[in-house]
Formats: C-alpha cells, structure tokens, sequence
C-alpha cells in the first residue's frame, strides 16, 4: 500500500490550501505590492505602514542599494546614483529617450537596452527594476510569512515585445516566479468590474507616471474582454513635471543648471504639481548651489495652460482605440480613471468633455492596479473555486511584421488581437541560389521599417540552392498569454528550420542575466542557494499536486499500467524533493512531466467536450432556427 | 472534438455561411474558458504547452468565423473551392471601372477634407456590401454555387479594403 500513501500528501492537505500570490504594480512613480487576504484584495504596506514604495534605488560604493524613501530624499544629493523612473528605461535603447539631457543620469550606450553608470558599476534598467521587486518582495513574504508562488506583475497595455520582456527578467532577477504579466489598464478594470459587478463598455484611462495606457474592455458576465488598447509608453505624470521645471527656469530666468540643482528643481516641480491639486495655487520656492534663489507661485490656470498639449496627446490614441474597437463615444458606459496623474483636475475635465459623463474615481488610482493584479494573482494561483472564477481576454497593443525586401513592412499580426494568437505567413527567396534567408522581426504601425521597433533578427540557413522564388519559407509567429511572441521559420521544401524567443535585440543574453543573478546573489542577504533549493522543491510539490489531483478528476482515462507508472514518478519525486540536491528534483520533475503528457492531452479533449455537456439537442443545433444574422463586414 | 476538427465542428456549430453571431459569441467563450492559459498557471509544461496551442487554436477559428469575409473564404476552402485571390486578378470591367471611380471620391474628398463626404462614401459602400453579402448566403448556403460564390468573394475583398482606406481617411482628418 506504499502507493496510496504516496497519494496522500495531496489529500490530506486541506483542500483549498491558501497559496501564497500576490499582484504587483511596478510603476515609474511608485510601486506597489497586493495580495489577497480573507477574500478581500489589500495592499501590503511597510513597516511604517505606508502603502507605496517610490520606484527609486540608490547605489552604494560598496555594492549595495537601498530602494523608496530613503533613496528618494537622497535624489538631489546624489543624483548620479539615485535612480528613478527606470521604467522608462526598459527595453529602450539611449537614443529611444527624451528630456535625455536635462537627467542627472550617466548614460551609457549599449546594444539594443541603454545602461547606467554608478558607483556600483554599470546597471541595466532590468538590474535596477529586479532590486525595486525584490524590495516588494520581501515586504511580502514578511507580511505574509512564507515564500510565495508566484506573482502577477503588471505592465502598461501598451509595452511593446522588448519592454515586456525586460519586465519579465527582471522579476527573474528578483527571485519572483511570474504568474502572469498582466496590462494594468485590465488590471484596474479586474478591480472596478469585480467591485461593482459591472456589465458593459468601460473605457479605462490609465495616466501614470511615465506612461498613458486607454483600454476598451466588454464586461459581461465573468467575462473581461479587452475591445482595443492604445496608449503612448512615453507620457506621463513625468512630463507634467518637466513641463513645470521648464516654467520655472523661464519665469525666475536661471542661468543652466547644475545637475544637483536641475534635480531640486525637478524635485519642486513635483511637489508643486500634487500640492496644487487640492489648493489650487503652489507656492515655488528654492535655493540653489550657484546662489540664485526661486519664488514663484503656479496657479492652476499657469499649469492648465502650460500641460495643454499633454492633455490633448492623451486623446488621440483614446479616438484610435475606439475607432479600433468599432465603437464610438455613446457606447461607453463608464470611464475608469487609474494612475495618480490623473488627479490633476485638468486631465479630469479633459477625459469628461471627451466622453461627455464623469469619469468613475471611487478607487484609489494609485491602488487599483496592485489590486487587481493580486486578484487575477489569487486565481491564477488556484485559490478560486471553478465556477468561482472569470476569463480574460486580452489582446496585443502593436502589430508584428517582418522586414520584407526594399525595407518595408509585411504585417503577420495585426495589433489588437486577443492573445494568446499565432500567424503564419510563407515567403521565398530573392536571388537564385540564395540559401540563407535573414528574419527581422519588427513591431509598430508604420509601413516602413524605420518606424517601427526593431525586435529581433536572425537567420534561416541550409536552404538547398534553387531558383528565386522557389523556396517555400513558413515564418510563424506565436504570442503567448504574457504577450510574449516566439518566431519560427522553415523551408518547406527541405524541412529546414531555425526558431527563435524574441529576446536578445535589447541586448541581454541568457549568460547575462545568470551572470548579473550571480552578481546581485552577492549583495543580498538572502541565501541564493537555499533560495534556488527551496524553490525546487515547492515547485515539485506544486506538481505533484497538481498531478495527484489530475488523476483523482480523471483517473478512469488512465490505464492500469499509466497509472502505476505515474504512482512511482510521483514518489520517485517526493523522495527526491526531500533531498537537497537541486538537480535530481529538476531530472525528477522531468520525468513526470514527461510521463504526463498524454494524459494532459487527454484531460484537455475532455475539458472542452465538457463545455458542452448537458446541452439538448435542441441547443446543440441552435444556429439553425435562431434569426437569420450576419455580422458586421469588418 | 478534436484539435483538427474543423471550426464549425469545434463550436459545434452547423456549416453554413449565415450564422448566429451570438450563439459563436457564447461558444467560444465557454471552451475558452476550459482551455485558456490562465486555467492552467499553476500546471505542469505539459498541461501549459497544450492550453497555449489550444487556446490559440480557438481564438483562430473564432477571428475567421466571426467576420463574413473571412468566413466565406474559408467555406469556399473547405468545400475545395479556390478563391485564388493572389493568382486571379484579372477583374471585369465594369467591376474595375466602378473601383476605379469609387477611389477617385475618395481621394477628392480626402484631399478636400470633406469629413461629410467621406461618411457618406462610407455609408453608401456599407450598403452594398450588405447586399453583396445577402447574395453571397444565397450562392453558398442554398445554392452551393461555390464558382460564383468565389467571384463575389473576390470582388468583396475589393470593397473591404476601399471600406478600409475610407475609415482610415476619416481617422486621419479626425487627427
């Protein structure tokens, strides 16, 4: 009977065993950390109870970091090695970034993602992120008090391929497992729609700190169906402030700035725009290094004036997501407002005139997002019962092409389609013989290839040599749940085939990103190895549920002979789990997952011919004898 | 159901061009909600591999099946019948002459900036379109002419892209 007690770890645990999941908003301004407790998503805060972490990591001569407040009242002290708004940073290479010269930064240019110099040496913006979420991190798991499953970790709509996948490496670097990267826009409609029960067309405006996000989103019973998404991935309540900074300069009439000095005067513009808010006028005063002294008061009608053109680039992608969406502006049920930046009475009034109705703020903007990514989190998790559940469906913000001779543009994907999505389209050579065939994977709207985001590049090869035009090259694309796109290509005709994760055009290697684990293992107190161990073993103990459980739902589609060989993968991996060596639960889990596969296969025809059970026939034929219709020509 | 069944199979759904827009709508909402990747965040790469293809197997048939267009063209595939949309280009006439026009008012009121008349242009190919499409049902659904179905498909792809420049004429004055 030593089998059936193998299975009885998986059933003695309490049934629905509270996993440890939390939602994550990694924001330019602030981040924030969610999970769900008692049913109820909160936000966690620190040990002083403040719920926001300011998105801002110092660097030491020694090594080490500190992340939040204290960095950030270290900003104008040490403006070269306090970073903040490193969100803009991601993916983005140095030329991709504007108001570039009047950062206190040391920029240095590097291959596809631009890095940073610091005393501590050279970051990525992906190292500096990771240290943001791992500073989350351990809030979390103090709060909480255990190691956590995972997390959701939101983005805004509107990142493109290069920028999602920086996101993602940078949790890995940070120790955190990925449940899902999830929009943020759909993150704060999860939380709206969920608080409300909300049925309809929401359009979600998301102005945060460094990028605007509109998402058109169906909710209809536990479903959240994103409609079209658009946005801008470089504007934000940072620009409002630069747009003050820029005031100032003019008003007090100072001479150019010390890189200390453009900070504090930054730092003032900042503080000035949230003060004006609830007071309606600002009081501006400063002493500079150099001597000169400011004071000066923004009012409201100087600041409205001043930040006019932002408020109105926010309006553009708003008209193209609806026209994308097919709808227009009576269609619209609710606007739900997200983002601290959208605080300003000005972006308020602007949103209200657009859709004609008041634009919804009973949540937090600076909270809705963490909260709603610790909800999707908790289901992710399985911490929902089914039944208890809802289904999201998101799509791509950017269409992906491919570079096509003469420099433009072949569209594979079009943006807005609801992942995940593959496409495939075949091409052929251009020369006779020609037996190497280069991919260029771009994404944007543009026809040209100039004007759109450069994603990756490789190479087909080993074509056999035929006249151009004969070859027959199938290039897939794939987008994932994440938003992530893998591309494949083959020649059809001799089966040669070459594939690729869209991952090194921003210039960080797998080699690089264990190098820097290694490096950041070493400034953190945490036991890497232990970590690394721990890991292991609740991700076999996961499987091993997740397996024990497939088994007692669907046994009966298991052979006697299946299911005994499962029975002893799965004590061959607890045994092993036990251990503390790392590599045979990796080779064990392996081995299960292997043995696994067929049965997946299985279960899942099963799932979907569930979805259809206990229907008559009568509703089996429906289409039939309901009103004759025909949808909308596209 | 299986993975290559057909997408009317897969939504259990009768083989037809008319079709209830809703009751697709509920279909594939329902095996969405069995097979979508956040079912299984929790599973092993087996389970995970198999929901992604799955998942996006469906959203395929769905996108096809939900706009007539695309869902004309793929009855005609399944019924064997060639649209040959890249290899026969070779329009009538009339039909060229008539685009021809069409794209000549378009570019006028486009270059005069006539937001008023590009709705109109815009409504008045709607219309058509509409009555291409009633024609079509009948040449697929009772008739099973799948030759002259094929033709009407052709010239519609015509109109769906000239729809298209519209819209994107009037999203650009918008602008």
């Amino acid at each position: 009977m030593a089998l059936l007690q193998i299975a009885e770890p998986g059933e003695s645990a309490a049934p629905h065993q509270h996993k440890l999941a939390v939602g994550i908003d990694l924001g330019t301004t602030n981040s924030l950390v969610a999970t769900v407790r008692s049913g109820l998503s909160v936000v966690i805060s620190d040990e002083l109870g403040r719920p926001l972490l300011p998105s801002v990591v110092r660097y030491h001569p020694d090594g080490s970091s500190e992340v939040g407040y204290e960095a950030q009242a270290n900003q104008a002290l040490d403006p070269r090695n306090v970073i903040a708004s490193v969100k803009r940073f991601m993916g983005r290479g140095l030329n991709d970034i504007a108001h570039r010269e009047s950062m206190p930064y040391d920029f240095v240019d590097a291959p596809g993602m631009v890095r940073l110099r610091t005393v501590a040496g050279v970051k990525s913006p992906v190292e500096v992120s990771a240290d943001i979420l791992r500073a989350l991190r351990l809030r979390a798991e103090a709060a909480l008090g255990g190691q956590l499953v995972g997390a959701v970790i939101t983005v805004p709509a509107y990142f493109d391929d290069a920028q999602r996948q920086a996101t993602k490496d940078a949790a890995r670097l940070a120790g955190l497992p990925v449940l899902r990267l999830l929009n943020e826009p759909t993150a704060a409609a999860i939380a709206y729609g969920l608080d409300n029960a909300a049925e309809g067309v929401y359009a979600v405006y998301d102005l945060g700190g460094g990028t605007f996000d509109i998402s058109i989103l169906n909710l209809s019973r536990g479903v959240f169906e994103v409609m079209a998404t658009g946005g801008d991935s470089a504007l934000g309540g940072d620009d409002f402030d630069q747009r003050i900074f820029c005031w100032i300069i003019e008003a007090a009439k100072l001479k150019p700035l010390s890189i200390e000095d453009a900070r504090l005067l930054l730092t003032r513009a900042r503080e000035a725009k949230e003060y004006l808010t609830p007071h309606g006028v600002a009081p501006i005063s400063a002493r500079l290094n150099s001597g000169e002294v400011v004071d000066l008061k923004l009012t409201t009608e100087i600041f409205t004036e001043i930040s006019q053109t932002l408020v109105a680039k926010t309006i553009q992608p708003v008209k193209k997501a609806l026209r994308d969406a097919g709808l227009s502006v009576s269609d619209i049920k609710g606007v739900v407002m997200v983002g601290g930046a959208t605080r300003m009475p000005q972006v308020q009034r602007a949103v209200g005139e657009f859709f004609r109705q008041v634009p919804l703020n009973n949540l937090d903007p600076d909270k809705v997002v963490a909260l709603g990514a610790a909800t999707q989190a908790n289901l992710l998790a399985g911490n929902r019962a089914a039944g208890d559940d809802w289904l999201l469906l998101d799509v791509i913000p950017l269409s992906l092409g491919l570079e096509t001779m003469g420099g433009l543009v072949e569209k594979i994907i079009p943006r807005n389609s609801t992942i995940p999505v593959a496409r495939a389209q075949e091409f052929t050579t251009f020369r006779d013989g020609q037996t190497a065939l280069a991919v260029h994977v771009v994404q944007g709207e543009r026809e040209l290839i100039t004007d759109c985001r450069s994603l990756a590049r490789f190479e087909l090869r080993g074509i056999p040599p035929m006249v151009a035009g004969a070859a027959r090259i199938r290039v897939r694309f794939q987008v994932d749940a994440d938003g992530l796109l893998a591309v494949s290509a083959s020649e059809l005709t001799s089966g040669v085939e070459a594939s690729i994760t869209v991952k090194p055009a921003y210039g960080l290697s797998d080699d690089e990103i264990a190098g820097m684990l290694k490096d950041s293992m070493t400034h953190t107190r945490d036991d890497a190895l232990r970590r690394a161990l721990k890991e292991a073993q609740v991700e076999a103990q996961r499987l091993i549920e997740a397996v024990v459980s497939a088994m007692k739902s669907d046994g009966d589609l298991l052979s006697e002979e299946q299911r005994v060989k499962l029975e002893s993968c799965i004590a061959r991996l607890q045994t092993t789990a036990l251990g503390d060596n790392r590599r045979h639960i990796t080779l064990a889990m392996d081995d299960l997952e292997a043995e696994t596969k067929d049965f997946a296969a299985r279960r899942m025809n099963r799932s979907i011919h569930n979805a259809f059970a206990g229907r008559s026939i009568n509703d089996l034929e429906g289409g039939q004898d309901s009103s004759k219709s025909l949808g909308e020509p596209a | 159901m299986n993975f290559n069944d057909d997408h009317y199979a897969l939504f259990e759904l009768r083989r037809s061009f008319q079709l209830d827009v809703s009751l697709l709508d509920r279909r594939y909402r329902e095996i969405q909600a069995q097979v979508h990747p956040d079912k299984f965040a929790q599973a092993g790469d087996a389970d995970r591999r198999l929901s992604l293809q799955w998942a996006t197997r469906v959203n395929e048939a769905y996108q096809t099946l939900k706009k007539p267009l695309s869902r004309a063209q793929y009855l005609l595939r399944l019924a064997g019948q060639e649209v040959g949309a890249e290899n026969n280009t070779a329009m009538p006439e009339d039909f060229l002459m008539e685009q021809m026009e069409w794209r000549e008012a378009v570019a006028e009121a486009r270059l005069g900036r006539e937001q008023g008349e590009l709705e109109h242009l815009h409504l008045r190919l709607k219309q058509q379109m509409t009555d291409r499409y009633e024609q079509l049902a009948v040449l697929l659904d009772d008739r099973h002419d799948y030759p002259a179905a094929a033709d009407l498909v052709r010239r519609l792809m015509f109109l769906e892209k000239l729809l298209f420049e519209i819209d994107e004429a009037m999203a650009a004055l918008e602008a």
